[in-house]
């Protein structure tokens, strides 16, 4: 990140704090602050107050596995499609797929004739079906989830699943 | 005038070296120290487990007891390295089971186990002693069953964060009653209950018992049972530290620690209920290793616990100790030799605890014995490092994790260069860097130029070009293991510092820019190196010569490609029948 984009967006920018090259996250942080943003509001589409998640990639922090599944809590939010308010689920405390989706169905109390299927958000803003790459990664790269209802037509079904965004 | 010792007098003075590096130049004198040297050695370490196969390891040395293997790179912890790589341990296991009846121990790190391998080795060597599986996988409970079952004289089992099928907890059941040559049991990464009594009963029958690592399900309230029956324990780790508060539990808790005058190590507390804590204090200042990385309690409850440990060597606790918990050990823990620190909530951007880089100059100012530390934070700066760098000029190990990917120094915003620098450069012994924050090709200039003793370096998302890959590769003479993460270094360092891969023992690049064309234009170069490519994109074919790979992996070898490997794996550069000629290579390993 050079320090010319830094310097560029600071003439016009509202800020608290030291002069000179911000951190891109403080800068965010002071955008919510004016605009009276809570929780919810997603400016920057990485999340915004307490519970920002960082720039995810895969295997960083270089916290191993073991360590991962034992101590770590990875909340991220759930929406349904439908449902006013969102929830939110640890996806770090399952072992795999089969327990995780089971327990998503169970928070929105969904039965075993389930018209939704599960979608996530991964670290490069694609939707995505979940399932479609192995646990881990899943975990380590997942930052939203939603249930989507079921289409009853094939082909719309797959394109609302392409479609990116869409929160 | 020639000299000759005779035999027996060569082999009793070999018997003193026990370092494979002295062994391994003591070989290289001559021909009859080499065959001397050869026949006698009963250590074996492989450190990449594909540098040399089972044929070449026992043509060699033919009385073996004791085997340690490495498998899958370091980032593989990370998941950096994609399921069916390798680090097969099965050909190794069938080659010892045929050629040494009399191996004792197998150490294995980071490799595929099966319940065959252990079947094998728990049937085919008569005096089998010692089993040691580190972030190993493969493995279910069946193969610990015929492990416990058939291993009359084993001394340590002991599984460190392994991966295991867990069918039943009936396997501990399988240690017959006449076993009692057990000194080290640790079972902490397993998740399934293991049958209590018949737990009780082999700690028991167990009068050598010094190491006792609990899994999570063994509830507090039994404890004092288990350490009633083994006061001679020097290293406990708890299951789960949390109960109900009771007086008597509490009480015969507190006196079952009390018996344990020889407990120097400490370990476990999940899920800890703090009241529980102060049993532990009459056992606080014998201690010599403390592991709290599972105590998710906050810091007041951690120093009262810490403030007691007068001579703790090494620490382990999470960022729940803060930086007031960290000036408590600074003041307490004079004898500290090793820091670790690991995050709470390390996929969250806002701290969550208030410990700072404050918390480890504290310990380098009041620790004037600490040689190793791995630290995660969400802050740094130049001036702390250079600070830390002046209090502790000893330190071999620095691996320092800020959170953030490319941080800055959160006062000045600029490069942690000048930090790291002043590390390299103050801290003259140092021989493991872990780097992380915002770093520029000037880091690695200053690393190259005066980390003469550093043996691994691991990068993440810093450098700006081949340059600093450059400076590295060049300078840092004894450089043996190198992993670099998504930095900008591409093919003409690696090119051009193509000779120098013969001196390590691997260098792993992960989502640099390394191109198709490179790697295969190395491993055409350097027989004696295998340059994998770990690639799970599909039609690579189709992609250009300059197209980056995803991953590379490239290490020395005398065995030449390897025969396991899975589709998304390809040894760049050889052709079918690449084997390299081992006898202009059979030198000491």
């Amino acid at each position: 990140m050079s320090t010319e984009d830094q310097f560029g967006l600071e003439i016009t920018e509202l800020r608290l704090g030291l002069p000179g090259g911000g951190e891109r996250n403080v800068k965010k942080r002071v955008f919510l602050d004016i605009l009276g943003g809570g929780d919810e509001v997603d400016l920057c589409g990485n999340g915004g107050g307490k519970n920002r998640n960082m720039e995810v990639a895969v295997g960083w922090p270089p916290v191993c596995s073991y360590r991962k599944r034992t101590i770590i809590k990875m909340y991220v939010k759930v929406s349904m499609d439908g449902a006013p308010f969102l929830r939110k689920i640890d996806i770090n405390g399952f072992k795999g797929y089969s327990d995780f989706v089971m327990a998503l169905e169970k928070l929105f109390g969904l039965g075993d004739e389930c018209e939704y299927i599960p979608i996530y958000e991964d670290n490069n803003g694609d939707w995505m079906l979940v399932g479609f790459v192995p646990w881990e990664i899943f975990t380590e790269t997942c930052k939203r989830l939603r249930m989507k209802k079921k289409v009853l037509d094939g082909g719309l079904q797959t394109k609302n699943l392409m479609r990116k965004n869409e929160n | 005038m020639t000299y000759s010792f005779p035999e027996e007098v060569l082999e009793h003075v070999f018997s003193f070296l026990t370092s494979q590096n002295d062994r391994n130049a003591a070989s290289l004198v001559c021909r009859t120290w080499y065959e001397m040297e050869r026949w006698c050695r009963k250590r074996i370490f492989v450190g990449n487990c594909y540098a040399v196969n089972p044929r070449v390891l026992i043509r060699r040395f033919p009385e073996v007891k004791a085997v340690e293997l490495k498998g899958k790179p370091h980032f593989a912890d990370f998941n950096l390295v994609p399921e069916g790589w390798g680090g097969f341990v099965y050909p190794w296991i069938v080659e010892f089971a045929r050629v040494y009846p009399w191996l004792e121990e197998i150490r294995l790190k980071r490799m595929v186990v099966t319940d065959e391998c252990l079947e094998i080795v728990s049937k085919a060597f008569r005096n089998f002693k010692v089993l040691i599986l580190s972030s190993c996988e493969g493995f279910s409970t069946d193969g610990l069953a015929a492990v416990a079952a058939n291993c009359r004289n084993l001394r340590v089992l002991d599984l460190r964060e392994c991966e295991v099928e867990e069918l039943s907890g009936h396997w501990l059941s399988h240690f017959p009653d006449s076993f009692t040559s057990l000194e080290s049991l640790n079972i902490a990464c397993l998740s399934l209950e293991v049958s209590f009594s018949a737990l009780e009963r082999l700690v028991s029958r167990s009068p050598n018992l010094k190491t006792l690592r609990l899994n999570r399900t063994v509830p507090l309230e039994k404890i004092s049972k288990l350490l009633q029956r083994a006061p001679q324990l020097a290293d406990f780790g708890t299951g789960a530290y949390s109960a109900e508060i009771r007086p008597d539990v509490y009480s015969s808790l507190q006196e079952a620690f009390s018996g344990c005058k020889k407990l120097k190590s400490l370990s476990g507390f999940w899920d800890v209920v703090p009241a529980y804590l102060p049993a532990v204090f009459s056992v606080c200042s014998q201690l010599t290793y403390l592991n709290l990385s599972y105590a998710t309690t906050q810091s007041p409850d951690l120093i009262k616990v810490i403030s007691q440990c007068h001579n703790l060597q090494r620490l382990v606790v999470l960022d729940y100790i803060e930086d007031m918990g960290l000036d408590t050990v600074a003041v307490t823990c004079k004898d500290l030799r090793e820091l670790v620190v690991f995050p709470s909530d390390p996929f969250v951007a806002d701290a969550n605890v208030l410990l700072t880089e404050e918390g480890l100059v504290s310990v380098s100012q009041g620790c004037s014995k600490l040689q190793s530390v791995l630290y995660f934070c969400r802050q740094m700066s130049n001036s702390a490092l250079i600070s830390i760098s002046k209090n502790r000029p000893n330190l071999t190990c620095f691996r320092l994790c800020i959170l953030e990917p490319r941080a800055p120094d959160y006062l000045t915003f600029e490069p942690l260069d000048v930090g790291f620098g002043s590390i390299v450069e103050n801290c003259k012994e140092l021989t493991r860097l872990s780097m992380s924050g915002l770093l520029t090709d000037r880091v690695f200039e200053y690393i190259g130029k005066h980390a003469k003793k550093l043996d691994m370096l691991s990068v993440a998302f810093a450098g700006d070009s081949d340059l600093g890959l450059h400076h590295v590769l060049s300078g840092c003479e004894s450089l043996r293991k190198l992993e670099i993460r998504d930095c900008p270094f591409g093919d003409k360092a690696l090119l051009a510092n193509a000779s120098k891969l013969l001196t390590m023992r691997s260098l792993w690049m992960s989502s640099c820019f390394v191109s198709f064309g490179a790697c295969k234009l190395l491993g055409q170069k350097m027989p004696g190196l295998n340059v994998e490519v770990i690639d799970e994109r599909e039609n690579l074919n189709l992609l250009p010569e300059n197209a980056p790979v995803e991953k590379v992996y490239i290490y020395r070898t005398v065995s030449g490609q390897r025969l396991d490997m899975p589709d998304f794996v390809r040894i760049m550069g050889k052709d079918k029948n690449g084997v390299y000629n081992l006898s202009l290579c059979d030198k000491g390993l």
